[in-house]
């Protein structure tokens, strides 16, 4: 009996390598390339590598993300004057910034002064786009749902209200997101302080809420189905349709716990939406934030979400409301 | 067990956890810190040190040998001696005692710098005006006497000396010059803004211009401000060179659900702010008009004299010297309007 209580997968099974069902219409014509078994695939996952099938979609969305890719990478690689060693060194740090805030909304901005920020954006977000259309292509060929696609889109909408809605709607390029690992997230604390500490905004306590959410979904799911895997509990589908022995006792195990159980199925409804909702609950309280709300914390006060506290110490007066400050 | 791949992967998870430990054991500190509450109780206003932080501060923030005091002689300096400009009222005993003090605090004789010699040079000539070093001791000088009589707000009575910024060296170790960054406008990594990405130089616009700092909305609702993500940028890197100057964290001023909220900061918020002016002051009425004084080899890549930012004095301690006052025992260091009027810096 296989054992599956570890953290990587023991046993590789190696069948005949299989191409997948042949498809209605078109049999296997939408897959590319010999299938081969990697040992070190088979370890997070199956063994057997291929085939792909890219198509139109696929090999454009690689081309448009590459694209954005290397002129991010070139714009960074100029601002450190083309040195690789200074290149590699702060790259963390390196940045292609979007226009400056005095730009508003250029539609042509010129190229050092947030034309590449434009382009690779647009480009990016052609990429995504595509790989979209892909996913949702692909799902309907296997005559599945397309669930992973509007996921997909989910995580796109909080994508684009950063990058492209909410600066439209302030009237300035200058309130997207810099392309960056560290000038990223310096521009998100930024973006907190300037208006007013963004844990005060509503939407984005339920964007943490779902995201924390999820990880404890997917403790909760992956605990229990690999608990139940020396059962056979983690052939899901069978369970679903001849509940056995694992899923009564994967059933039992939460009920005795918390006096309430998911089903089979049901679980990864609730996955499904809190990983959903977390970008798209997000992506309205970026939305709103400096279009209906300027500051969160006086937000908060005005609608008393935000306590008072008993003041500590002297009392404190903003130095500049007194006469010449001296 | 048979793990797969045998000994390949045993070599590699080696290897990754010898690698992840240079990455934890690197990237953190270990729990040698120290908590101080520092408001309400619950709000979370602590002031976190770093031991090591707490200690490197005490090691350079020294006090110098005190210099004795001295009998008055009865006599004005400029009675004794020719061109004193600033100091001429005071007795030539305590004058004396203070050039001696000078020369210990900023050029001592068993540093690289030979003591009197550095401002009055080798010729016996104490009344030439002929070395620029002198010509800077006295604006320098004038400085001193402004901050001491002026700022107060800032520096209390505790006071600034020489020593305050010189600790023995000719130049403060601590001075900033414009530093425009990479042409591209880019972002680089800035010390100022403790190795962020953030503004590459925060002193130029704040400390030496006077560019808004206060970037966050002041209503609930939007109602015409425009001040961006990028100035706030700006104010952080800001707000990140003072913090590792003074030692501090966040919270020695700020409540850090509402930065700008004034009832709910710290008094040492207030003091901040008027240190912001003083600053200003010093950078643009006093270092900035001895431009043309200096020699080309004392000044910055770009040409600008050097200037003094939160570090200048504070040298990683939440006060110069860790508190200590050297000026009471030279009330010739204090006096105001031994200046033109300046317009006021806010």
């Amino acid at each position: 009996m296989p054992e599956y209580q570890n953290i990587f997968t023991q046993v590789q099974l190696r069948g005949p390598l299989y191409p997948g069902i042949p498809l209605p219409g078109v049999g296997n014509r939408e897959r590319r390339g010999t299938p081969s078994f990697n040992t070190w695939a088979g370890i997070i996952g199956d063994a057997q590598v291929g085939p792909i099938y890219l198509g139109f979609f696929g090999l454009a969305s690689i081309a448009f993300g590459f694209a954005a890719f290397e002129i991010i990478g070139l714009n960074m690689w100029a601002s450190v004057g083309w040195s690789p060693v200074q290149f590699v060194r702060q790259l963390p740090w390196l940045a292609l910034e979007p226009p400056a805030p005095g730009a508003g909304l250029c539609v042509i901005c010129p190229l050092q002064q947030g034309g590449w920020w434009q382009i690779a954006g647009l480009f990016l977000t052609t990429s995504v786009l595509l790989w979209w259309v892909r996913i949702y292509r692909r799902a309907k060929a296997l005559g599945m749902g397309t669930h992973a696609a509007w996921a997909f889109l989910s995580a796109i909408w909080l994508f684009l209200v950063l990058g492209f809605i909410r600066p439209l709607l302030m009237g300035s390029w200058g309130e997207a997101v810099p392309f960056g690992i560290f000038p990223h997230l310096d521009w998100t604390a930024a973006f907190s302080l300037r208006y007013g500490n963004l844990f005060y905004n509503p939407f984005h306590m339920l964007s943490i809420v779902f995201l924390y959410g999820s990880t404890l979904l997917f403790a909760m799911h992956g605990a229990t189905i690999l608990a139940v895997s020396r059962l056979g509990g983690e052939r899901e589908i069978e369970q679903i349709v001849d509940r056995g022995t694992a899923s009564e006792r994967a059933a039992l195990f939460w009920r005795w716990t918390m006096g309430f159980n998911a089903t089979m199925e049901s679980v990864h409804r609730w996955a499904w939406w809190f990983a959903v909702l977390t970008p798209l609950v997000g992506g309205i309280g970026i939305l709103l934030t400096g279009t209906a709300v300027d500051n969160w914390y006086l937000w908060a006060v005005k609608h008393g979400v935000a306590p008072g506290y008993p003041h500590y110490g002297p009392p404190v007066v903003d130095p500049a409301l007194l006469t010449g400050g001296k | 067990m048979k793990l797969p791949g045998g000994i390949g992967l045993r070599i590699g998870a080696v290897v990754a956890v010898v690698a992840a430990c240079f990455v934890i054991f690197g990237t953190f500190h270990g729990p040698q810190t120290k908590s101080v509450q520092h408001g309400y109780r619950g709000t979370g206003m602590d002031l976190v040190y770093a031991r090591a932080e707490l200690v490197a501060a005490r090691a350079d923030n020294g006090l110098p040998d005190a210099i004795d005091t001295v009998e008055p002689a009865g006599q004005k300096s400029s009675e004794v001696y020719q061109n004193v400009q600033v100091l001429g009222d005071i007795d030539v005993a305590e004058f004396n005692r203070l050039m001696a003090s000078f020369a210990a605090w900023v050029a001592p004789k068993d540093g690289p710098q030979a003591g009197c010699a550095y401002c009055h040079g080798n010729e016996g000539n104490f009344a030439s005006d002929a070395l620029y070093t002198k010509r800077v001791a006295r604006r320098m000088l004038q400085m001193t006497r402004h901050i001491n009589a002026d700022w107060q707000p800032h520096v209390q009575k505790t006071g600034v000396t020489c020593y305050t910024c010189h600790r023995g060296q000719p130049v403060p170790s601590y001075v900033w010059f414009k530093n425009p960054g990479p042409a591209s406008g880019m972002a680089v990594p800035t010390a100022a803004g403790g190795t962020s990405s953030l503004l590459t130089d925060p002193y130029t616009p704040y400390l030496d211009g006077t560019a808004e700092i206060r970037v966050a909305s002041t209503t609930a609702l939007p109602a015409g401000d425009r001040q961006s993500i990028k100035q706030t940028e700006g104010t952080y890197s800001l707000m990140m060179h003072m913090a590792n100057s003074l030692g501090v964290n966040c919270t020695y001023c700020h409540n850090t659900r509402a930065f700008s909220n004034w009832s709910q900061s710290t008094p040492q918020r207030v003091s901040a702010w008027y240190g912001i002016r003083m600053v200003r002051d010093i950078d643009r009425n006093y270092l900035e008009s001895l431009q043309d004084t200096f020699p080309v080899t004392r000044l910055g890549p770009h040409g600008d004299v050097a200037k003094v930012n939160c570090t200048t004095c504070h040298q990683g301690a939440f006060k110069p010297l860790l508190g200590a006052s050297m000026v009471g025992s030279y009330p010739e260091l204090i006096a105001s309007g031994s200046e033109p009027p300046k317009p006021p810096h806010m």
